[in-house]
C-alpha cells in the first residue's frame, strides 16, 4: 500500500464515513418521535431525589 | 439473599476481591524492594510496599468497624467517596498550581532553587510535576468525584462494584504519589504529559479499566432508562483514554527490575504517537470529561435544562469524531509527511464548529436567568469558564494553521493558550463543581461564605488575564526576535536576547499564577468551612444559590418586601 492509496481511500471512503455518521447523529437528535424522550432526558439533572427511588 | 447474609458477616465479595488484588500487588512491591538494583526503582518498591500495607490495614479496619452489617446500602448514594474527591482535589490543586508557581519563578530568576549536585527542585524535574498535578491529579480527582457523583444521580442507582470504586480512587492516589516521587527522582520515560514509567503505567492501566468497569456497571444497573447525555462525555473520556494511553506507552523495560524502558516506537513514528495521545488528552481528558461537568452541573445550579438536548448529541458525536485526527498540527514543519500535517490541521479548523456549539448549548442554559450570574458567583465561575472555553477553542484552532504556527511554536503564545484553557475552562468550570458538591455532599442549604468566592472569582480572572495577556506579548515578540535577519542576512538576535527580553513578562505571568493560587487558597479555606457547616458571619441571610435535594431553600422561606 503506498500513500497514493491510502490517500485516495482517505477521500473518499473517508468522507463518506463521516457524512454518513454526521447524518445519522442529526437524524437520531432530530427524530420527531424521540422529541419527548428527550425533553424528559434534559431534565434528569433536576428531578434527582435523595435516597433512591426502588 | 446469599449477598445479605454475606454482609452480615462483615464479608462482602468486592472487598475480598479488592483485598486479595492489593495482596498480589503487595508481594510484587516486596520483590522489587528486595531484588531491585536500581535505586531509584528500590525507593518505588518500598514505598509502594508502604501504600500497600496501609490499603491492607484501612480495609480491615473499615471493615471491623461496621457494625450494622451494612456494607453497601443499595437504597443510598454513595457520597462518602464524592467527599473525599472534593478534599483531594482540592489538595492537589493548591499543590499543582503553588509548583507552577514556582517555575514561573524559576524562569523569571534562573537561579532560585537551582542546586547543580542536587537536582530534586530543579525546573526539569519540577516542571512535568506541575503539569501532572494539575491534570491528572487535580483535574483527574475532579473528573474522578464528579463523574461518581453524576452517574449515580443520573442513573439513579448506587455505584456499582461495592469496593471497586474506592479501590479506583485510592489506586489513583497511588498512582500519583509514584509520578510525583518518580519525577523529582529523576525517573522519566520523557514522554510529554506521559512521563510515569512502565510500571507506573502498568498500574494506572489496572486502576483504569476498574475506573471503565465500575462506570459501565454502574450504567447497567440504571434505573432510569435514558443514559443522560453528561454519561456520554465521561464514558467517551474513560475509554478514549484508556486507549490513549496503553498504545502512547507501549514500551519494553531493559529488565523487569529496572525502572527504566524503551519505546516500541522511534523516530516520526513515535513523534506522532507522542502527539496523538497529547493533544487527544485535550480532547478527552480537558475537553470531554469537563463538557460532562458542564452538560450536569450548570443546569443543575441553574435550576434549568439544558438549552437543546438534541444540540448536546450532534456536539457529542461530532466533538469525539473530529477531535481524535487533531494531533499532527503539533508537528509542523517536522518530518511527518505534509499531508498529514494538512490533515491534523484540517480536522482542528473543523473543530471550530462542535466547540461551538457546546459552548452555545452551555451558555443559553443559562437563556431566561441571566440574573444568577449576578446573585450566584458559582454559577458567574462556570459561566466565565465556557467563555474561556470558547476563547481558547477559536484560539486553538487559528495557531494550528500551518502559517500561524510557524510564528506561534516553540513559543510563550502556546504557552498563554494552554493556560487560557487550563486555568480558565478546567480551572473554572472545576472550580464551580467543587463549590456544589462541597455543598451539596455535605448538606448545606449555602456555602460558608458567598462573598469569599467573589474574591477567589476575582483574584483568579484577573491572574488569568495578567497570564494570558504577558504571554502573548512574550511569545508574538520572541516569535518575530527570532525570525527577524538583518541586512546581511544574518539572524538580527542572538537567542539569549529574546531571553531577556522577556524578563518583564515573566515577571507578570508569575504575579498572575500567583493571584491564581491566592484563589485556590481562599476557596480551600471556603470548602473546609463549608464541609464543617459553618457560615460566615453577616452572611448567614444571603441568599444566593439553589440548595441540595431535598433541602428546602432558603430563599422560599423569606418572605417577599
Amino acid at each position: 500500500m503506498n500513500y497514493e492509496t491510502l490517500s485516495s481511500f482517505a477521500q473518499t471512503w473517508g468522507l463518506l464515513y463521516f457524512v454518513v455518521l454526521f447524518l445519522g447523529a442529526c437524524t437520531y437528535a432530530l427524530w420527531p418521535s424521540k422529541k419527548s424522550e428527550f425533553e424528559r432526558a434534559a431534565n434528569l439533572p433536576l428531578i434527582d431525589e435523595e435516597p433512591i427511588n426502588e | 439473599m446469599a449477598t445479605t447474609t454475606m454482609q452480615k458477616n462483615g464479608i462482602d465479595f468486592s472487598v475480598l476481591t479488592v483485598g486479595l488484588f492489593v495482596g498480589v500487588f503487595t508481594l510484587l512491591a516486596l520483590m522489587v524492594a528486595a531484588w531491585s538494583p536500581d535505586p531509584l526503582f528500590n525507593i518505588h518498591g518500598w514505598l509502594s510496599l508502604v501504600m500497600c500495607i496501609v490499603a491492607i490495614l484501612g480495609i480491615c479496619f473499615w471493615a471491623a468497624n461496621r457494625k450494622d452489617g451494612k456494607l453497601f446500602d443499595e437504597t443510598q448514594y454513595e457520597d462518602t467517596l464524592i467527599k473525599w474527591g472534593v478534599g483531594v482535589s482540592m489538595f492537589w490543586g493548591v499543590v499543582g498550581i503553588l509548583v507552577g508557581f514556582v517555575i514561573a519563578m524559576q524562569l523569571t530568576f534562573p537561579s532560585l532553587l537551582y542546586f547543580e549536585e542536587f537536582g530534586f527542585l530543579n525546573f526539569g524535574r519540577l516542571r512535568p510535576l506541575h503539569t501532572s498535578a494539575v491534570i491528572f491529579a487535580f483535574g483527574g480527582n475532579v473528573l474522578l468525584a464528579t463523574s461518581f457523583h453524576v452517574v449515580q444521580r443520573t442513573c439513579r442507582t448506587r455505584i456499582a462494584g461495592g469496593m471497586w470504586p474506592w479501590f479506583v480512587f485510592w489506586g489513583y492516589q497511588a498512582f500519583i504519589v509514584l509520578a510525583a516521587t518518580g519525577y523529582v527522582m529523576g525517573v522519566t520515560a520523557g514522554r510529554e504529559y506521559a512521563e510515569p514509567e512502565w510500571y507506573v503505567d502498568l498500574w494506572l492501566t489496572v486502576v483504569w479499566v476498574a475506573y471503565l468497569l465500575v462506570f459501565l456497571g454502574t450504567i447497567w444497573k440504571r434505573k432510569e432508562p435514558h443514559i443522560y447525555v453528561a454519561n456520554w462525555f465521561y464514558l467517551a473520556f474513560i475509554v478514549t483514554i484508556a486507549m490513549l494511553h496503553i498504545v502512547n506507552n507501549l514500551a519494553v523495560p531493559i529488565s523487569p527490575l529496572s525502572s527504566q524502558s524503551v519505546s516500541l516506537m522511534a523516530g516520526v513514528q513515535d513523534a506522532l504517537t507522542q502527539w496523538w495521545y497529547g493533544h487527544n488528552a485535550v480532547g478527552f481528558f480537558l475537553t470531554a470529561g469537563f463538557l460532562a461537568i458542564m452538560y450536569y452541573y450548570i443546569p443543575k445550579r441553574a435550576e434549568r435544562p439544558v438549552f437543546s438536548y438534541r444540540l448536546s448529541i450532534v456536539h457529542f458525536w461530532a466533538l469525539i469524531f473530529i477531535y481524535i485526527w487533531a494531533g499532527p498540527h503539533h508537528l509542523h514543519y517536522t518530518a511527518l509527511p505534509q499531508w498529514a500535517q494538512t490533515l491534523g490541521m484540517t480536522f482542528s479548523i473543523m473543530l471550530w464548529m462542535p466547540s461551538w456549539g457546546g459552548m452555545i448549548n452551555g451558555l443559553m442554559t443559562l437563556s431566561g436567568a441571566w440574573d444568577k450570574l449576578r446573585t450566584d458567583p458559582v454559577i458567574r465561575m462556570m459561566v466565565v469558564s465556557l467563555a474561556f472555553y470558547g476563547m481558547s477553542t477559536f484560539e486553538g484552532p487559528l495557531m494550528s494553521v500551518r502559517a500561524v504556527n510557524s510564528l506561534s511554536h516553540y513559543t510563550d503564545w502556546t504557552i498563554g493558550h494552554v493556560h487560557s484553557g487550563a486555568l480558565g475552562w478546567v480551572g473554572f468550570i472545576s472550580f464551580g463543581a467543587l463549590y456544589c458538591l462541597a455543598q451539596w455532599m455535605w448538606k448545606r442549604d449555602r456555602l460558608y461564605s458567598a462573598n469569599m468566592v467573589e474574591w477567589h472569582f476575582w483574584t483568579a480572572t484577573i491572574g488569568i488575564v495578567l497570564y494570558i495577556c504577558s504571554m502573548w506579548v512574550s511569545g508574538i515578540m520572541e516569535g518575530l526576535m527570532w525570525r527577524a535577519y538583518n541586512e546581511f542576512g544574518f539572524l538580527e538576535y542572538t537567542f539569549v536576547e529574546t531571553v531577556e527580553a522577556k524578563h518583564i513578562s515573566y515577571i507578570i505571568r508569575s504575579l498572575g499564577g500567583l493571584l491564581y493560587l491566592v484563589g485556590a487558597l481562599i476557596m480551600s479555606f471556603n470548602i473546609y468551612m463549608t464541609a464543617k457547616g459553618k457560615t460566615r458571619k453577616g452572611e448567614e441571610d444571603h441568599v444566593h444559590a439553589p440548595t441540595n435535594d431535598g433541602i428546602p431553600a432558603r430563599a422560599e422561606a423569606v418572605p417577599a418586601e
